[in-house]
């Protein structure tokens, strides 16, 4: 089912969307107005506040790169993981480069050996390609919601509309795995954030 | 009468111990949230961007050893029950300011209910 659902023209031919990463680099790490505007208590917020969206970035790249070492995922599942990957580390380098740019310290990245460990990835029990999908679901929908959630946070109205931005990548990217899991879509309005 | 009696004590065990279960929420729908809003920073075993929730009832906010908690947080005095849940679940800067959690993602009473009815099971420490 879920190797159908992947193979749909709709998943696979996205090459476009790489461009996303790109311009959301420009748009973070570009904006040169957000440097001077930090020098305050509401900019040492904001920077905590891309850390912790940085750590979910690293998060996910590294469940990506589980996933796709695995060798349970196949073709056109692979191919989809692999682009969605590309746009987490994307959106890393944003902000990794923003951190950078209000004078913050970007938080590392886990080893893959922590990563393989970690209670919250549980990958011991992955043993399916479905599994792999399951655990990125779990992922997506969270930073969806993590991002939607911090919005109101930002000192910074420009990080508020970027965290808007990441949160529509992790949405179209939690409907993808949805859909090809043939799992439901939510039924109800307004199901993300609260 | 056995039975009545302890159907006594367990009602008595339940108004008395924080972490003991209410019938006032739904622990699967709050499970189901806890994923999809908390899961990103938070797990019951494992702390992550926000500390894990083992053994959160009754605890001293800001208490765990291994945590790197704001000083706010760690100064709250606050400890954790199903009061003071909902209250930080509500609004976490208006209960303590100046605390590192950003997010505020169960702003309805009834989403605050499901997740403590689930918090109060899952966090419990295994006997």
């Amino acid at each position: 089912m879920a190797n159908t659902m992947f193979s749909r023209r709709s998943l696979i031919t996205r090459a476009g969307q790489l461009s996303l990463s790109a311009g959301a680099v420009a748009l973070l790490a570009g904006n040169e107005s957000l440097a001077g505007k930090h020098a305050s208590a509401a900019g040492g917020n904001d920077v905590a506040i891309l850390n912790v969206a940085l750590g979910l970035e690293h998060e996910a790249i590294a469940a990506y790169q589980i996933g796709a070492e695995s060798g349970l995922l196949q073709k056109p599942v692979l191919d989809v993981a692999v682009l969605f990957q590309s746009q987490h580390k994307g959106h890393r380098d944003a902000l990794v480069a923003t951190i950078e740019k209000l004078g913050g310290k970007p938080v590392m990245a886990m080893t893959a050996d922590e990563y393989t460990r970690s209670a919250r990835l549980k990958v011991s029990s992955i043993k399916s390609q479905v599994d792999v999908l399951l655990l990125a679901q779990r992922l997506e929908l969270g930073a969806v919601n993590a991002y939607l959630g911090v919005i109101p946070a930002f000192g910074d109205r420009e990080l508020a509309k970027v965290a808007g931005r990441l949160a529509a990548d992790e949405t179209m990217h939690y409907t993808a795995l949805t859909q090809a899991m043939g799992a439901s879509l939510p039924a109800a309005p307004l199901s993300y954030g609260a | 009468m056995a039975l009545r009696w302890f159907a006594g004590v367990a009602l008595v065990c339940a108004g008395t111990f924080p972490g003991v279960a209410h019938a006032s929420g739904d622990a699967a729908r709050g499970g189901e949230l806890y994923s999809a809003r908390c899961g990103a920073c938070h797990s019951i075993e494992e702390n992550g961007a926000g500390p894990r929730h083992l053994g959160l009832f009754g605890r001293r906010a800001g208490s765990q050893p291994v945590y790197d908690y704001s000083p706010a947080l760690r100064a709250s005095g606050i400890v954790w029950t199903r009061q003071t849940l909902d209250q930080w679940l509500a609004n976490p800067n208006e209960l303590v300011p100046g605390n590192k959690m950003f997010v505020q993602l169960a702003n309805e009473p009834g989403d605050r209910a499901d997740l403590i009815e689930y918090l109060s099971v899952a966090t419990a420490y295994p006997f």
